[in-house]
C-alpha cells in the first residue's frame, strides 16, 4: 500500500464518528463523510443504516434496497434520535454553533447561503457532527453570523428542552479531529492528522484554541480499510478532490 | 354519475390566484416542482405573493420576476447546484422578506394547517437564531409532568397550493411514481384551493397498473383543479418520467448570474406560453446533442 493521503486520514476520522452508534441512520453530508460512513458500515459498524442520498435505504450488497425513507419519515427519525448526522458548516464557533444560512447581517446578507435547512432540528434531536474540508479562520470564527446548528452555550441558555438530546460528538477537518470534551464544553483538538502541527491548526482557527501537549495523532487506517476505500468505496478517487493532497 | 371534471389550463388555474395571496408550492429543491404552473404565474399580472416552499427554482423564478413579497422557507437550492442564484441575489439586494424556518418546523406548520390547529409543539428551533429572526415565534409549556418548554410552530395555512404529480385523473386524484412524495399531499390539504398539474391525465382505472395503492398521494376532495402539463416539472426532476435537465439547469444558473444573460434567457424561454417554452427547450436540447 502506498502512502496514506490526507483525504484517507479524513475518511477514517469520519468513519470513527459513527463507531458504537448501533442501529441508527448515518447521515453524511459531503464526499469524505459519505465514504467514511460506508467504510464504518463495511467494517466496525455493520448495523448502520445508509441512504442513497434520496429516499432509498441501501443494503450492504450493491444494488440492494432494504428500505424506504422519504423526507417526512426521515424527519421523524431525526426527532426520534435514531440518526447521527455529519453536516457541513460555513461558520463554526468554539461552542459548536454552526451557520449555513448567510454571511453578514441576516436582514440583508452580504452573502446568502443555503438557509438554515434542518440544522435546528438536527442539533436538538440527534447527535450532530461536522465536516469542514478546509480548516480556516473563515470557518472557525469568534461568532457565527446566524446560529443554525445550536452549540453547547446556546443550548444551555435555552433550557432543559434544548439540552435534553443535544450532542455534538466531533468536528472533523482536513487538519484535525476536534470535540467538546472540556469542562466548559468548548472546542479542543482531539487528534491531529499525521503531518499536521498544532501550530498549523492554531493559525487556521479564528479563535484561541487549546491544544494539549502530546495530543495524539489521528489513527492510521488498516490495510483492509485502505483497500476498501481505494478499491471498493471510492475507486474514482473523489475523496482526493474534496481534500487535495 | 362521476365526480366533476376539474381539468383546466395553466392559465385558468393561475387566473384564480390573486395578488397578495399565500401560495404553497410542492416538491423539494429542484425535484418535482410544478414548473409549468410557476411559468404561468410568471406570465400573469399576479404579484405581492407570500410563497411557502421547500425552495428550488420555483422560488428563484418568482423572486426574479418580482412576484414575491414574502418567502416562507428553510432553504432554496438547485440540489446539484447548491445555491439558488436568484434567491441569493434577491436576499442580497434586500428585497425579499424572509420567514426562515427549519425544515421540520415547516413540516409541522403545514401539518397544523391540515389539522386546523393553530400550532404544533416542536423541539426544533430552541437555541437557534430561527427564534431571533422570527420574533413572532412563541414557545409553549407542556401541561403534563415533564413541563417541557417547546416551540409553538404556527399553522401554515395556504390560500392556494400548486403541486406536480406523475399522474392524475380528471377528478383530482393524484399519483406519484417517484421515490419521495415530498409534502405534496400536505400542501393540498393545507390550502383553500389546490391545483395539481401532472404529466398525464389518466382514467382512474389506470392507477392500479401504474403503482401500488400507496402511490395515490393526493385525494380529490382536496383538489380544485387538474392541469395536464407534459414535461411540466422541467427542468426539475420528475422520476420516473424524467430526471432533472442538468444541462438546462446549468444554463439557467449561469444566465441568472448576469442581468444581460438573464434578459436573453427570459426572452428565449419565458415570454411565450407553455407550448412555446417546451419548443424552446427541445431546441436547446438539440443544440447540446
Amino acid at each position: 500500500m502506498s502512502t496514506v493521503t490526507r483525504a484517507e486520514y479524513c475518511v477514517v476520522a469520519c468513519a470513527e464518528a459513527w463507531r458504537g452508534d448501533g442501529e441508527v441512520l448515518a447521515a453524511p453530508m459531503g464526499t469524505v463523510p459519505r465514504i467514511g460512513a460506508q467504510l464504518a458500515r463495511l467494517t466496525f459498524a455493520p448495523d448502520l443504516l445508509l441512504t442513497d442520498g434520496e429516499a432509498m435505504l441501501l443494503g450492504t450488497e450493491p444494488g440492494v434496497v432494504e428500505g424506504w425513507l422519504p423526507y417526512r419519515q426521515h424527519l421523524s427519525l431525526v426527532s426520534g434520535g435514531k440518526r447521527h448526522v455529519m453536516m457541513g458548516a460555513s461558520q463554526l464557533d468554539r461552542h459548536g454553533n454552526q451557520n449555513i444560512s448567510c454571511i453578514g447581517d441576516w436582514k440583508r446578507p452580504r452573502r446568502q447561503l443555503l438557509g438554515v435547512r434542518g440544522a435546528p432540528v438536527n442539533t436538538l434531536n440527534n447527535p450532530t457532527s461536522y465536516w469542514v474540508p478546509r480548516h480556516s479562520p473563515r470557518v472557525f470564527v469568534e461568532r457565527v453570523d446566524m446560529v443554525c446548528g445550536v452549540g453547547y452555550d446556546r443550548a444551555a441558555a435555552a433550557g432543559p428542552s434544548a439540552t435534553r438530546y443535544h450532542r455534538i460528538p466531533c468536528v472533523v477537518t482536513d487538519l484535525a479531529v476536534l470535540d467538546f470534551a472540556t469542562p466548559d464544553r468548548t472546542m479542543r483538538v482531539r487528534s491531529l492528522h499525521p503531518g499536521v502541527t498544532a501550530q498549523q491548526v492554531r493559525e487556521a482557527t479564528g479563535f484561541a484554541l487549546d491544544i494539549a501537549d502530546g495530543v495524539p495523532y489521528t489513527r492510521e487506517p488498516t490495510g483492509a480499510e485502505l483497500r476498501l476505500i481505494r478499491e471498493v468505496i471510492d475507486p474514482e478517487g473523489l475523496r482526493e478532490r474534496e481534500v487535495p493532497a | 354519475m362521476n365526480p366533476g371534471d376539474k381539468q383546466m389550463s395553466p392559465e385558468e388555474a393561475v387566473g384564480r390566484i390573486e395578488s397578495g395571496m399565500t401560495v404553497g408550492i410542492g416538491g423539494w429543491g429542484s425535484r418535482r416542482k410544478p414548473m409549468a404552473l410557476v411559468r404561468a404565474l410568471l406570465r400573469s399580472p399576479v404579484t405581492d405573493l407570500t410563497v411557502v416552499s421547500y425552495g428550488g427554482p420555483d422560488v428563484g423564478l418568482l423572486a426574479a420576476a418580482g412576484k414575491v413579497r414574502k418567502l416562507v422557507a428553510a432553504f432554496a437550492t438547485l440540489d446539484s447546484i447548491p445555491l439558488e442564484p436568484h434567491f441569493r441575489a434577491a436576499r442580497e439586494r434586500g428585497d425579499l422578506e424572509l420567514v426562515e424556518l427549519d425544515e421540520a418546523m415547516f413540516m409541522w406548520g403545514l401539518t397544523a394547517a391540515v389539522h386546523r390547529l393553530p400550532f404544533m409543539p416542536v423541539r426544533a428551533g430552541l437555541g437557534s437564531d430561527v427564534m431571533t429572526v422570527n420574533p413572532g415565534l412563541r414557545t409553549v409549556t407542556s401541561p403534563y409532568e415533564d413541563g417541557e418548554e417547546l416551540v409553538a410552530v404556527p399553522s401554515l395555512r395556504l390560500d392556494a397550493a400548486l403541486v406536480h404529480l406523475n399522474r392524475a385523473d380528471a377528478h383530482g386524484n393524484g399519483q406519484y411514481l417517484g421515490p419521495d412524495p415530498y409534502f405534496d399531499d400536505l400542501f393540498c390539504e393545507a390550502a383553500e384551493a389546490a391545483y395539481v398539474s401532472c404529466e398525464r391525465v389518466v382514467d382512474s382505472a389506470e392507477f392500479a397498473d401504474a403503482g401500488s395503492p400507496q402511490t395515490l398521494l393526493v385525494k380529490r376532495h382536496s383538489v380544485t383543479g387538474v392541469i395536464e402539463t407534459p414535461n411540466g416539472a422541467h427542468f426539475t426532476s420528475c422520476a420516473p418520467d424524467y430526471g432533472r435537465d442538468e444541462a438546462f439547469q446549468r444554463a439557467y444558473a449561469k444566465a441568472a448570474a448576469d442581468p444581460g444573460a438573464w434578459r436573453e434567457f427570459t426572452e428565449r424561454f419565458l415570454t411565450g406560453d407553455e407550448d412555446a417554452y417546451q419548443t424552446a427547450v427541445a431546441a436547446f436540447a438539440k443544440e447540446g446533442a
